[in-house]
Protein backbone atom coordinates (compact mmCIF):
# COMPACT_ATOMS: atom_id res chain seq x y z
CA UNK A 1 0.00 0.00 0.00
CA UNK A 2 1.19 3.24 -0.69
CA UNK A 3 0.07 5.31 2.64
CA UNK A 4 -1.14 3.57 5.83
CA UNK A 5 -2.93 6.26 8.37
CA UNK A 6 -4.81 3.59 10.28
CA UNK A 7 -8.13 4.67 11.73
CA UNK A 8 -9.22 2.19 13.17
CA UNK A 9 -9.38 4.10 16.54
CA UNK A 10 -12.14 3.59 19.24
CA UNK A 11 -13.97 6.46 18.62
CA UNK A 12 -15.52 5.80 15.71
CA UNK A 13 -15.59 2.14 16.12
CA UNK A 14 -18.96 1.15 17.13
CA UNK A 15 -20.47 3.80 14.40
CA UNK A 16 -18.67 2.30 11.54
CA UNK A 17 -19.45 -0.88 12.59
CA UNK A 18 -22.98 0.01 11.70
CA UNK A 19 -22.10 1.70 8.53
CA UNK A 20 -20.38 -1.32 7.17
CA UNK A 21 -22.87 -3.93 8.56
CA UNK A 22 -25.65 -1.39 6.86
CA UNK A 23 -28.96 0.90 7.94
CA UNK A 24 -32.39 -0.35 7.73
CA UNK A 25 -34.52 1.16 5.18
CA UNK A 26 -36.82 3.14 7.23
CA UNK A 27 -38.07 6.68 7.74
CA UNK A 28 -35.48 7.55 9.96
CA UNK A 29 -32.67 5.63 9.65
CA UNK A 30 -30.38 8.05 11.67
CA UNK A 31 -32.51 8.05 14.82
CA UNK A 32 -32.68 3.88 14.45
CA UNK A 33 -28.94 3.88 14.80
CA UNK A 34 -28.51 6.75 17.63
CA UNK A 35 -30.65 4.52 19.80
CA UNK A 36 -28.77 1.53 19.38
CA UNK A 37 -25.34 3.10 19.91
CA UNK A 38 -26.80 5.33 23.17
CA UNK A 39 -26.76 8.84 21.02
CA UNK A 40 -28.54 11.40 19.04
CA UNK A 41 -29.74 11.18 15.64
CA UNK A 42 -28.24 14.54 15.30
CA UNK A 43 -24.61 13.15 16.20
CA UNK A 44 -25.13 10.74 13.78
CA UNK A 45 -25.38 12.66 10.89
CA UNK A 46 -22.66 14.71 11.87
CA UNK A 47 -20.18 11.99 12.46
CA UNK A 48 -20.95 10.83 8.95
CA UNK A 49 -20.63 13.63 7.29
CA UNK A 50 -17.12 14.72 9.07
CA UNK A 51 -15.76 10.84 7.78
CA UNK A 52 -17.00 11.93 4.29
CA UNK A 53 -15.50 14.91 4.57
CA UNK A 54 -12.14 13.50 5.90
CA UNK A 55 -11.93 10.74 2.84
CA UNK A 56 -12.26 7.79 5.56
CA UNK A 57 -15.79 7.25 3.89
CA UNK A 58 -16.13 7.38 -0.32
CA UNK A 59 -18.98 6.60 -0.53
CA UNK A 60 -22.39 7.07 1.30
CA UNK A 61 -25.39 5.29 -0.01
CA UNK A 62 -26.99 2.07 -1.29
CA UNK A 63 -24.60 -0.51 -2.53
CA UNK A 64 -26.22 -2.74 -5.90
CA UNK A 65 -25.67 -5.89 -6.75
CA UNK A 66 -25.14 -5.63 -10.38
CA UNK A 67 -26.28 -9.14 -11.28
CA UNK A 68 -29.42 -9.29 -9.48
CA UNK A 69 -30.71 -5.97 -11.75
CA UNK A 70 -30.18 -7.93 -14.88
CA UNK A 71 -26.01 -6.47 -15.45
CA UNK A 72 -24.36 -10.11 -15.83
CA UNK A 73 -21.62 -9.72 -17.69
CA UNK A 74 -18.69 -8.23 -15.69
CA UNK A 75 -15.49 -8.00 -17.06
CA UNK A 76 -12.09 -7.58 -15.53
CA UNK A 77 -9.93 -5.81 -18.19
CA UNK A 78 -6.28 -5.77 -17.35
CA UNK A 79 -3.87 -3.69 -19.33
CA UNK A 80 0.31 -4.20 -20.13
CA UNK A 81 0.83 0.05 -20.08
CA UNK A 82 4.37 1.57 -19.82
CA UNK A 83 5.35 2.88 -16.62
CA UNK A 84 5.74 6.52 -17.77
CA UNK A 85 1.96 6.55 -19.97
CA UNK A 86 0.07 4.42 -17.02
CA UNK A 87 -1.36 7.56 -15.80
CA UNK A 88 -2.38 9.27 -19.12
CA UNK A 89 -3.70 6.04 -20.05
CA UNK A 90 -5.73 5.62 -17.09
CA UNK A 91 -7.58 9.28 -16.58
CA UNK A 92 -8.67 8.01 -20.31
CA UNK A 93 -9.72 5.17 -19.24
CA UNK A 94 -11.70 6.75 -15.76
CA UNK A 95 -13.51 9.25 -18.38
CA UNK A 96 -15.59 6.26 -20.13
CA UNK A 97 -19.10 6.20 -18.86
CA UNK A 98 -18.55 2.25 -18.77
CA UNK A 99 -15.84 1.96 -16.54
CA UNK A 100 -16.83 1.76 -13.22
CA UNK A 101 -13.67 1.33 -11.30
CA UNK A 102 -9.84 1.63 -12.63
CA UNK A 103 -6.84 0.94 -10.46
CA UNK A 104 -2.89 1.15 -11.32
CA UNK A 105 -1.66 -2.49 -9.42
CA UNK A 106 1.94 -3.99 -9.23
CA UNK A 107 3.15 -6.48 -11.50
CA UNK A 108 4.70 -10.01 -10.88
CA UNK A 109 7.21 -12.71 -12.15
CA UNK A 110 3.79 -14.34 -13.35
CA UNK A 111 1.86 -10.97 -14.16
CA UNK A 112 3.07 -8.29 -16.23
CA UNK A 113 -0.31 -6.51 -16.08
CA UNK A 114 -0.22 -3.00 -14.26
CA UNK A 115 -3.90 -1.44 -14.61
CA UNK A 116 -7.04 -2.64 -14.10
CA UNK A 117 -10.30 -1.73 -14.91
CA UNK A 118 -13.87 -2.55 -14.67
CA UNK A 119 -16.75 -2.77 -17.06
CA UNK A 120 -20.36 -4.10 -16.10
CA UNK A 121 -23.10 -4.73 -18.82
CA UNK A 122 -26.42 -6.74 -19.30
CA UNK A 123 -24.39 -9.00 -22.14
CA UNK A 124 -21.41 -10.13 -22.97
CA UNK A 125 -20.88 -9.10 -26.36
CA UNK A 126 -22.23 -5.90 -25.67
CA UNK A 127 -19.29 -5.51 -22.95
CA UNK A 128 -16.82 -6.75 -25.61
CA UNK A 129 -17.31 -4.29 -27.92
CA UNK A 130 -17.14 -1.41 -25.35
CA UNK A 131 -13.93 -2.61 -24.60
CA UNK A 132 -13.19 -2.50 -28.41
CA UNK A 133 -14.43 0.91 -29.11
CA UNK A 134 -12.96 2.45 -26.03
CA UNK A 135 -9.40 0.42 -27.55
CA UNK A 136 -9.77 1.91 -30.64
CA UNK A 137 -11.12 5.70 -29.75
CA UNK A 138 -7.65 5.83 -27.38
CA UNK A 139 -5.41 3.65 -29.28
CA UNK A 140 -4.69 1.49 -26.61
CA UNK A 141 -2.05 -0.84 -28.89
CA UNK A 142 -0.89 -2.23 -25.63
CA UNK A 143 -1.43 -6.01 -24.22
CA UNK A 144 -4.25 -6.67 -22.34
CA UNK A 145 -6.81 -8.98 -21.67
CA UNK A 146 -10.21 -9.85 -20.66
CA UNK A 147 -10.96 -11.62 -17.88
CA UNK A 148 -15.05 -12.20 -17.46
CA UNK A 149 -17.06 -13.34 -14.32
CA UNK A 150 -18.31 -16.34 -14.81
CA UNK A 151 -19.39 -17.00 -11.45
CA UNK A 152 -19.68 -14.77 -8.18
CA UNK A 153 -18.88 -16.76 -4.92
CA UNK A 154 -19.15 -13.89 -3.00
CA UNK A 155 -20.02 -9.98 -2.42
CA UNK A 156 -20.56 -7.97 0.55
CA UNK A 157 -18.97 -4.85 1.87
CA UNK A 158 -15.59 -5.00 3.86
CA UNK A 159 -15.51 -5.66 7.30
CA UNK A 160 -12.69 -3.64 9.06
CA UNK A 161 -13.57 -3.41 12.38
CA UNK B 1 -35.30 -8.59 -13.24
CA UNK B 2 -36.78 -5.50 -15.48
CA UNK B 3 -36.61 -1.86 -13.90
CA UNK B 4 -39.10 0.95 -14.60
CA UNK B 5 -37.99 4.28 -15.73
CA UNK B 6 -38.97 5.28 -11.89
CA UNK B 7 -37.26 2.59 -10.53
CA UNK B 8 -33.97 3.33 -12.26
CA UNK B 9 -34.27 7.01 -11.32
CA UNK B 10 -34.56 5.56 -7.58
CA UNK B 11 -31.48 3.42 -7.58
CA UNK B 12 -29.37 6.31 -9.58
CA UNK B 13 -30.44 8.82 -6.52
CA UNK B 14 -29.65 6.46 -3.67
CA UNK B 15 -26.10 5.13 -4.05
CA UNK B 16 -24.04 8.15 -3.76
CA UNK B 17 -24.57 11.36 -1.60
CA UNK B 18 -27.33 9.65 0.38
CA UNK B 19 -29.56 12.86 2.40
CA UNK B 20 -27.98 13.77 5.69
CA UNK B 21 -30.96 14.49 6.99
CA UNK B 22 -33.32 13.46 9.93
CA UNK B 23 -35.90 12.07 7.27
CA UNK B 24 -33.85 11.32 3.99
CA UNK B 25 -35.88 9.67 2.21
CA UNK B 26 -38.16 12.65 2.56
CA UNK B 27 -35.94 14.48 0.89
CA UNK B 28 -35.23 12.33 -2.06
CA UNK B 29 -39.04 12.33 -2.08
CA UNK B 30 -39.14 15.91 -2.54
CA UNK B 31 -36.25 15.27 -5.50
CA UNK B 32 -37.97 12.73 -7.45
CA UNK B 33 -41.52 13.63 -6.89
CA UNK B 34 -42.01 10.08 -5.33
CA UNK B 35 -44.18 9.66 -2.34
CA UNK B 36 -41.49 9.19 0.80
CA UNK B 37 -43.41 6.12 1.93
CA UNK B 38 -43.59 4.53 -1.58
CA UNK B 39 -39.89 5.21 -1.99
CA UNK B 40 -39.20 3.56 1.55
CA UNK B 41 -41.22 0.14 0.10
CA UNK B 42 -39.52 -0.21 -3.12
CA UNK B 43 -36.05 0.11 -1.55
CA UNK B 44 -37.04 -2.72 0.86
CA UNK B 45 -38.40 -5.05 -1.94
CA UNK B 46 -34.98 -4.13 -4.08
CA UNK B 47 -33.25 -5.43 -0.43
CA UNK B 48 -35.43 -8.38 -0.20
CA UNK B 49 -34.60 -9.52 -3.86
CA UNK B 50 -30.69 -8.55 -3.11
CA UNK B 51 -30.57 -5.89 -5.81
CA UNK B 52 -29.35 -4.03 -2.80
CA UNK B 53 -26.79 -5.31 -0.60
CA UNK B 54 -26.63 -3.21 1.82
CA UNK B 55 -27.19 0.83 2.52
CA UNK B 56 -24.75 2.00 4.74
CA UNK B 57 -20.70 3.29 3.73
CA UNK B 58 -18.33 2.17 1.24
CA UNK B 59 -14.92 3.23 2.89
CA UNK B 60 -11.56 3.80 1.76
CA UNK B 61 -9.65 0.87 1.60
CA UNK B 62 -6.82 2.76 2.31
CA UNK B 63 -7.49 5.10 5.23
CA UNK B 64 -9.91 2.55 6.36
CA UNK B 65 -7.64 -0.22 6.89
CA UNK B 66 -5.77 -2.42 4.39
CA UNK B 67 -6.79 -4.47 1.49
CA UNK B 68 -5.16 -6.27 -1.50
CA UNK B 69 -6.66 -8.35 -4.90
CA UNK B 70 -5.53 -11.58 -4.66
CA UNK B 71 -5.68 -14.27 -7.34
CA UNK B 72 -5.30 -17.99 -7.52
CA UNK B 73 -4.90 -20.52 -10.45
CA UNK B 74 -7.19 -23.12 -9.62
CA UNK B 75 -7.16 -26.66 -11.23
CA UNK B 76 -10.86 -26.03 -12.37
CA UNK B 77 -11.99 -29.49 -10.89
CA UNK B 78 -10.90 -27.57 -7.76
CA UNK B 79 -12.40 -24.59 -7.66
CA UNK B 80 -15.77 -24.79 -5.70
CA UNK B 81 -13.85 -26.63 -2.85
CA UNK B 82 -11.04 -23.89 -2.73
CA UNK B 83 -13.87 -20.87 -3.32
CA UNK B 84 -15.65 -22.22 -0.34
CA UNK B 85 -12.47 -22.11 1.90
CA UNK B 86 -11.58 -17.96 0.82
CA UNK B 87 -15.22 -17.74 1.48
CA UNK B 88 -14.98 -18.78 4.54
CA UNK B 89 -12.17 -16.06 5.43
CA UNK B 90 -13.90 -13.36 7.46
CA UNK B 91 -11.55 -10.90 6.01
CA UNK B 92 -12.24 -11.74 1.82
CA UNK B 93 -15.45 -9.66 0.90
CA UNK B 94 -15.42 -10.40 -2.89
CA UNK B 95 -14.55 -13.82 -4.87
CA UNK B 96 -15.29 -14.46 -8.29
CA UNK B 97 -14.45 -16.72 -11.00
CA UNK B 98 -12.84 -15.89 -13.84
CA UNK B 99 -12.07 -16.74 -17.26
CA UNK B 100 -8.49 -17.19 -16.80
CA UNK B 101 -5.24 -19.36 -15.92
CA UNK B 102 -5.49 -17.18 -12.84
CA UNK B 103 -9.31 -17.91 -11.93
CA UNK B 104 -10.47 -17.54 -8.32
CA UNK B 105 -10.02 -13.45 -7.75
CA UNK B 106 -10.78 -12.18 -4.26
CA UNK B 107 -10.14 -9.07 -1.89
CA UNK B 108 -8.99 -9.04 1.08
CA UNK B 109 -9.57 -6.92 3.81
CA UNK B 110 -8.11 -6.07 7.42
CA UNK B 111 -7.51 -3.50 9.73
CA UNK B 112 -3.82 -3.08 9.09
CA UNK B 113 -1.17 -4.72 6.80
CA UNK B 114 0.06 -7.37 8.81
CA UNK B 115 -3.56 -9.06 9.25
CA UNK B 116 -3.65 -9.10 5.23
CA UNK B 117 -0.13 -10.53 5.24
CA UNK B 118 -0.98 -13.14 7.49
CA UNK B 119 -4.58 -14.83 5.30
CA UNK B 120 -2.77 -14.44 2.56
CA UNK B 121 0.43 -16.95 4.37
CA UNK B 122 -2.45 -18.94 5.74
CA UNK B 123 -3.50 -19.21 2.15
CA UNK B 124 0.13 -20.29 0.59
CA UNK B 125 -0.07 -22.64 3.19
CA UNK B 126 -3.04 -24.16 2.40
CA UNK B 127 -3.22 -24.30 -1.24
CA UNK B 128 -0.39 -25.14 -3.48
CA UNK B 129 -1.21 -23.03 -6.44
CA UNK B 130 0.51 -19.99 -7.91
CA UNK B 131 -1.06 -17.23 -5.69
CA UNK B 132 -0.90 -12.66 -6.76
CA UNK B 133 -0.54 -10.58 -4.12
CA UNK B 134 -1.78 -7.05 -6.12
CA UNK B 135 -2.05 -4.31 -3.74
CA UNK B 136 -4.19 -0.98 -5.06
CA UNK B 137 -1.19 1.36 -5.86
CA UNK B 138 -3.09 3.92 -7.09
CA UNK B 139 -6.70 4.58 -7.48
CA UNK B 140 -7.88 6.47 -10.73
CA UNK B 141 -11.83 5.55 -10.67
CA UNK B 142 -13.29 6.23 -7.11
CA UNK B 143 -16.26 4.09 -6.36
CA UNK B 144 -19.11 6.47 -7.36
CA UNK B 145 -21.62 3.50 -7.80
CA UNK B 146 -22.92 2.10 -10.78
CA UNK B 147 -25.16 4.41 -13.28
CA UNK B 148 -28.11 2.49 -14.59
CA UNK B 149 -29.37 2.48 -18.03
Amino acid sequence: MVEQPLECELSEHALRKVLQEGLPLVARPYQHIAQQLGTNEQAVIEKIAEMKQRGLIKRFGMVLQHHELGYTANCMVVWDIPDQQVDQVAQQLSAEPAVTLCYRRPRRANWPFNLFCMIHGKERTQVQQQIESITDKHQLNYPHQLLFSNRQFKQRGAHYV
Amino acid sequence: MELSNQDRDLLNAVQKDFPLHPQPFKVLSDQLDIPEQEIIERLNAFQQSNAISRFGAVFDHQRAGASTLAALAVPEHEIEHVAESINALKEVNHNYQREHEFNLWFVINACNQAEVDSVLTHIAAEFDYPLLDLPMEKGYHIDLGFPLW
